[in-house]
């Protein structure tokens, strides 16, 4: 992992909040994170906690209304993406910045053939003439692995499975050599195998191309295998980052470690229950005032209903955001 | 495709064969006399002759053999010959007569055929070119004030039957309009005007103004909604949101991305409506005194003039069937997945 290099993308208190009928809907509490070049961060969280919507108000991907990004810098490329013009946003989507979705079965439009699709972005951002487009998609599709590649640029995407269409999804992602692709939940939607496959192919890719990557998923046991860092969200904000091995090893938020410990070992005893955390994720009508976690969390004291904990760091590259100090065993600053 | 439409258009043969079956029995239950509209001085026996000149004491299957032949064998003949001065020999060949004006009925057809086909037809091309944008801003704006007053006038359009919609704007525009102001508009149609010039074109255009705008009102309705539901099924599709991450203009999202997915049902639908456009639009067209194929099919049942009936609903079956053949092969062709072979 690149130490000390300027992050690619740097976000900055990040607010979105969803205006609903029944009231407003605060997805994203103030997220700050950064993503160094080449760096594979990756973000977990259960479903609800932020994690996609995050991503998406990045890029001013969600509807508006009913979102609203409220405040926060989204630093990248030396601007401000949340001040751009809709324009100059537009060459960064998909351009500089790609995105991965959860489904490919519905991710591509059904009745444009893959060749098209594959060669909007490199028309739009690239200024690319048909021929030249269809050359580059073409080596795009074999750089995905996807065999007979001329061939198969003029197949509908129906015609792929669903292995390959989410191949042809990260091809279109990758299309204009971003500096950042944002994979959200790239392989939830797979099978076992193909989702090996697939993250194999990003691996790859990665060291291949250099860009750095934002993997969204709830599955640990994925984030293991390939991230540098990780960033835990719960809430709609950031309750523990750090390095990868550093998080396995060393959680310092209850959170974490409660989700640490739903994960099923193989070793040893067989668990006669699997554990869960118990309750569900939290629907915040306002700014939380308090900890988002603590009606889920054993560690609970007085404090925990009185003041939301801010990120405090661990070490160097650990923070955390919890009033608890498990090194300590009791609360922080006592 | 092709193997599929051939199987299809033969498949069309039998169920042809069975509508027109259906229908001649029907018409023929109907008790009506062929020498019903001849006038009472004529004696008995007289009228016993015309009758059977006329076959109408044959054999019902025997005048169903007969009524296809004419219908499928020497009205084509005759109209070819007609219409490119060949000899196919149907010199002396008996044609189909109206029971009412002892005309044959494809010569009454193909008089009244232009007159639905231009008032009826450019209805239905100006309530598409109104419903198409009015269901995409609809339903990309959906709940906006243009949605709502969209779905305002797309429920009038399908409550208010054109008897009443075309009597309202027949009294706003001819009667409470003066007829010398720029506003007023005839409230009959003239079949026998001709446009020769840009004077009487402007006259043709006026008068068809009334019965377009009522015609055009229930079919808006009705598009407009159906596209409006089509597109909104799709915007909140992920391939939407794939569009949008690549960076694609706002613009090519909607009209291309989404409305190329929603015209699937709603080309569909347009096609499945074309024959009604042949059928035309029996009550407007009497509001407004066009004489068009609708008007005659009522004369002809009001006539009890059962060869007319009969085949003026056979062609309407005859469309109905194709059209329906069109839909499903336009499906094919505009949506990737479906393949017929």
């Amino acid at each position: 992992m690149p130490d000390g290099a300027l992050p690619v993308l740097d976000v900055k208190d990040l607010k979105t909040v969803f205006k609903t009928r029944s009231g407003e809907v605060h997805a994203v509490n103030s997220v700050s994170f950064d993503v160094k070049p080449g760096e594979l961060l990756g973000v977990v969280g259960e479903s609800g906690s932020g994690k996609s919507v995050t991503m998406m108000s990045l890029i001013g991907l969600l509807p508006s209304p009913p979102a609203d990004v409220k405040q926060g810098e989204v630093l990248f490329d030396g601007q401000d993406l949340l001040k751009i013009n809709a324009r100059d946003l537009r060459h960064v989507r998909g351009g500089k910045i790609g995105f991965v979705f959860q489904d490919p079965m519905t991710s591509l439009n059904p009745v444009f053939n893959v060749g098209y699709q594959l060669m909007e972005p490199l028309r739009l951002h690239m200024g690319m003439t048909k021929a030249q487009a269809r050359i580059r998609a073409k080596e795009l599709l074999e750089l995905v692995g996807i065999p007979d590649a001329e061939r198969r640029l003029k197949d509908f995407p129906h015609q792929f499975s669903g292995g390959m269409r989410q191949r042809v999804m990260i091809a279109i992602a990758l299309a204009c050599d971003p500096q950042v692709l944002i994979a959200d939940e790239p392989t939830t939607a797979l099978d076992v195998t193909i989702q090996a496959q697939i993250i194999e192919l990003i691996k790859e890719l990665r060291e291949k191309l250099g860009m750095a990557i934002i993997w969204i998923t709830h599955d640990l046991g994925v984030i293991a295998g390939i991230a540098d860092r990780v960033m835990v969200m719960y809430g709609g904000q950031v309750v523990e980052q750090a390095p990868v091995r550093e998080l396995f090893t060393n959680p310092q938020h209850p959170y974490t470690r409660a989700l640490l410990q739903t994960i099923p070992s193989v070793r040893g005893a067989r668990a006669e229950k699997l554990n869960v955390i118990e309750g569900q994720p939290p629907i915040l009508g306002a700014a939380p005032a308090a900890c988002p976690f603590r009606d889920r969390c054993a560690y609970r004291f007085d404090r925990c209903d009185r003041e939301n904990p801010l990120r405090r760091d661990v070490s160097p590259h650990h923070d955390a955001a919890c009033h608890y100090d498990f090194t300590k065993g009791g609360a922080h600053g006592v | 495709m092709f193997t599929f439409t051939l199987r299809r258009l033969i498949l069309t043969i039998p169920t042809l064969l069975f509508i027109s079956f259906v229908i001649f029995m029907i018409v023929k239950l109907s008790p009506s006399d062929p020498t019903g509209n001849l006038p009472l001085t004529i004696p008995p026996e007289v009228r016993e002759q015309i009758r059977e000149a006329l076959g109408a004491n044959d054999s019902l299957l025997v005048q169903y053999g007969r009524w296809l032949e004419q219908f499928f064998w020497i009205e084509p003949r005759v109209y070819l010959s007609n219409t490119f001065g060949w000899d196919l020999g149907t010199e002396g060949e008996i044609r189909l007569l109206s029971y009412q004006t002892r005309s044959p009925v494809m010569d009454l057809i193909m008089q009244r055929m232009p007159q639905t086909l231009s008032v009826v037809g450019v209805a239905y091309l100006v309530g598409i070119a109104i419903a198409l944008p009015i269901g995409v801003i609809s339903a990309y704006k959906q709940y906006s004030v243009f949605d709502q007053i969209g779905t305002f006038v797309s429920m009038v359009g399908f409550s208010v039957p054109p008897f009443f919609s075309g009597v309202v704007v027949i009294v706003l525009f001819s009667v409470l309009i003066p007829s010398d102001s720029f506003w007023w508009l005839p409230s009959v149609y003239d079949t026998t005007h001709e446009v020769t010039d840009w004077e009487s074109f402007k006259y043709q255009f006026r008068q068809m103004i009334m019965p377009v705008m009522v015609l055009a009102l229930q079919i808006t309705a009705q598009i407009s909604r159906f596209t409006r539901a089509s597109m909104l099924d799709n915007l909140n599709q992920d391939y939407v949101r794939t569009a949008r991450a690549k960076g694609v203009r706002e613009r090519s999202v909607v009209l291309l991305h989404v409305l190329r997915n929603s015209m699937i049902p709603v080309v569909t639908v347009i096609a499945l409506g074309i024959p009604s456009i042949f059928g035309g639009a029996i009550i407007t067209e009497q509001v407004f005194k066009v004489n068009g194929l609708g008007q005659l099919l009522i004369i002809a049942i009001q006539g009890g003039d059962v060869p007319t009936v009969q085949t003026l609903t056979f062609i309407f079956a005859i469309l109905i069937v194709l059209f329906n053949l069109i839909a499903d092969i336009l499906y094919g062709i505009l949506d990737p997945r479906i393949r017929y072979d």
